[in-house]
């Protein structure tokens, strides 16, 4: 008989994910994905702009199997995402039909429109509410269906579609005109980003990014590091349509696209002042503002405020910060590289360490008989 | 929920994979950026590498995958797994057997054939990084062929140090043409990328580069003629298991005598030996 190799490996493996298995299951308790689907918002919200994969179904499949790990629960979204042919690119959205839950302006206390607080937990006050852990099924049917029969009555008057905020500055000449650009922009999930970038490979790639890298970045930038403290002009939630092509004939007017279905988002338009050359006779310097955009999957509001600051700030890469460097920002904000390379530091490093320590055993025996000569 | 399509990606996805190799054998040494998508293992992990196996394997092929010298490495297990899981492919741990070897930082002992090919994990493509953080710039360095950066740092580390002073990825001049990063394979597998047979391509899935040494290939390890290229010294190690000696040898403990000892990192290499399937 010959020797055979040691499977060591795979039984090791087999084992570790039978552990992990426990792991879950060992409370004996069962989470249905319906209920997931239905009461985690928050973190549904958070993997479907990380993942990158508008689908509340799989997201709460992924939080089941990940056992609640955002990172876990984000990896197995882009993983599936990856396997997903892209049959089509849906027309250009126009943010003004958004069906608006929540709208609110920083800029501004009276906008045509008003102001729509929605839902937030902006101003509960974080006290944990020890009556959870006693809610009655019972309770909450009676009390959600008394609250959606007072909606019905409520809400008919505000109108659906809310002109932008932004668009009252831009009359008044404070906003640079610019021009509409609807060409095609390059998905950075089908071309890896060459520098320098679009801004459209930009929002892509910020859009992406990890709720916390992105708060971070946007952090240090108002705090020292970058832009001037900027003002949300307008923050809004909410549901847009979503067109594509009528897929069988070449044709592109609005008559022939077909609905498919709306995604829910949170856009913000951030306000950044500028100090500009006028071309006035007197030539006094003007204040104009420039806008920084955000968008995300889902409610995750400090993300696209974020994302708005550092959009703002990446157009401005003459300015010698960290947070102004599209590199910097671009190729570190994404959950899986970031996660991914950090943990790959757990994978053996024999060969590798092996070669380095020759070099340093060689370097400190050449020293030892330099110090003797 | 509808199941997995033969090697995991759509077809589509595979395709534009390919495309990019093939000018990445065009160019040797040249690192074609690739849409590289997210797979089921980590960034970091080796996705680099598996997406070109993956693109690349056919129902014919035998698959081979290392980590770090060894078929039984964990991570090479689940590589492995997931290849075998989507495509049901025939595994092998012999060299000379397989069509597809994927390996992470070891070329093997046994030299490979013209109907071979190896695929390199890598985790940092760009051999300019250490001394430009810059993509943009690094870009345009190779465009230049402008290496006097990278020349500068191995002076400054024989002025420091005495010597080079590198470990695994030392890096190489491919075809006169491109420095490139070979992955951290030791030094000692560097001369094995010079005039190959094998087809040999590297993949950094984080990075989204693509990056190939075709057959016959000329490649050099940066040196000086003062201070020539030098690798791990081998000389007089000896394996513990078979008694090979000149091939890269893992350092390890006796756990009673607390002694050194070694043993071949080629694991496969190392049990054909004791095995007498090939010469000692």
């Amino acid at each position: 008989m010959g020797y055979v190799a040691v499977k060591g490996g795979t039984s090791a493996i087999e084992e570790s994910i039978k552990r992990l298995r426990y792991e879950r299951l060992k409370g004996k308790q069962v989470i249905d994905v319906e209920v997931i689907k239905h009461s985690m918002r928050g973190l549904i919200d958070q993997i479907m702009s990380e993942g990158s994969l508008y689908s509340r179904d799989l997201a709460a499949l992924a939080i089941k199997q990940a056992e609640g790990n955002p990172e876990e629960a984000t990896f197995l979204i882009r993983a599936y995402r990856s396997t997903l042919p892209r049959k089509y690119y849906s027309k250009v959205v126009e943010t003004e039909w958004m069906r608006v839950e929540r709208r609110i302006s920083a800029a501004f206390k009276d906008i045509p429109g008003g102001q729509i607080l929605g839902a937030t937990y902006d101003y509960t006050h974080r006290l944990l509410d020890f009556s959870l852990y006693e809610e009655k099924i019972e309770e909450i049917k009676e009390w959600v269906e008394e609250f959606e029969k007072s909606l019905e009555t409520d809400c008919e008057e505000i109108s659906s579609q809310l002109p932008k905020v932004i668009d009252l500055l831009r009359r008044e000449g404070f906003i640079d005109q610019v021009k509409r650009d609807d060409s095609e922009p390059e998905d950075v999930t089908r071309k890896s980003i060459e520098f320098p970038t679009t801004r459209s490979e930009r929002l892509q790639i910020l859009t992406r990014g990890e709720t916390g890298a992105l708060t971070a970045l946007g952090y240090a930038s108002i705090r020292g590091y970058g832009t001037l403290h900027p003002t949300v002009g307008e923050l809004r939630v909410g549901k847009l349509p979503i067109y594509i092509d009528y897929p069988l004939e070449n044709s592109d007017t609005d008559e022939d696209s077909i609905y498919i279905g709306e995604i829910q988002v949170t856009e913000v338009e951030s306000l950044i002042p500028d100090v500009k050359e006028a071309d006035n006779e007197n030539g006094n310097k003007e204040i104009q503002f420039s806008i920084g955009y955000g968008i995300c999957y889902g409610q995750n509001e400090t993300k696209a405020i974020a994302m708005s600051i550092l959009d703002n700030c990446l157009e401005k890469s003459h300015i010698d910060s960290p947070v102004h460097n599209e590199e910097f920002v671009l190729m570190h904000v994404d959950c899986i590289e970031a996660t991914g390379f950090i943990s790959h530091l757990k994978l053996p490093h024999y060969v590798t360490f092996q070669s380095k320590l020759d070099s340093a055993r060689k370097i400190k025996k050449e020293n030892k008989r330099d110090e003797k000569l | 929920m509808k199941s997995y399509n033969f090697a995991f990606f759509d077809e589509g996805s595979k395709r534009e994979i390919r495309r990019a190799t093939l000018k990445a054998i065009a160019l040797p040494g040249y690192q074609v950026p690739f849409a590289s998508r997210e797979m089921p293992i980590a960034r970091g992990w080796g996705t680099g590498g598996l997406q070109l196996t993956l693109s690349l394997v056919g129902k014919d092929d035998k698959i081979k995958v290392i980590d770090q010298g060894a078929d039984e490495s964990v991570n090479a297990v689940n590589i492995k797994k997931l290849i075998k899981n989507t495509t049901d492919v025939e595994e092998t741990e012999f060299t000379e057997e397989a069509t597809l070897i994927q390996s992470r930082h070891r070329i093997p002992e046994i030299e490979l054939r013209e109907d071979q090919i190896l695929v390199l994990q890598v985790p940092i493509p760009e051999p300019l990084r250490e001394i430009e953080p810059s993509e943009y710039i690094t870009k345009r360095l190779h465009a230049d062929k402008e290496y006097s950066g990278i020349w500068l740092m191995l002076f400054e580390r024989i002025m420091k140090h005495g010597s080079m002073a590198t470990g695994a990825d030392h890096p190489v001049l491919v075809n006169n043409r491109y420095v490139m990063a070979p992955s951290p394979i030791p030094r000692f597998d560097n001369h094995k990328l010079n005039n190959s047979k094998a087809l040999i391509l590297l993949g950094a899935g984080r990075e989204k580069k693509i990056y190939a040494v075709p057959p016959y290939t000329e490649v050099q390890s940066l040196a000086f003629e003062d201070y020539p290229f030098e690798v791990e010294n081998m000389d007089d190690k000896v394996c513990r298991l078979c008694g090979a000696r000149g091939v890269f040898m893992d350092e390890l403990i006796d756990e009673e005598t607390k002694e050194k000892y070694y043993q071949c990192n080629d694991v496969s290499y190392c049990l054909q030996r004791l095995n007498n399937e090939i010469a000692n």
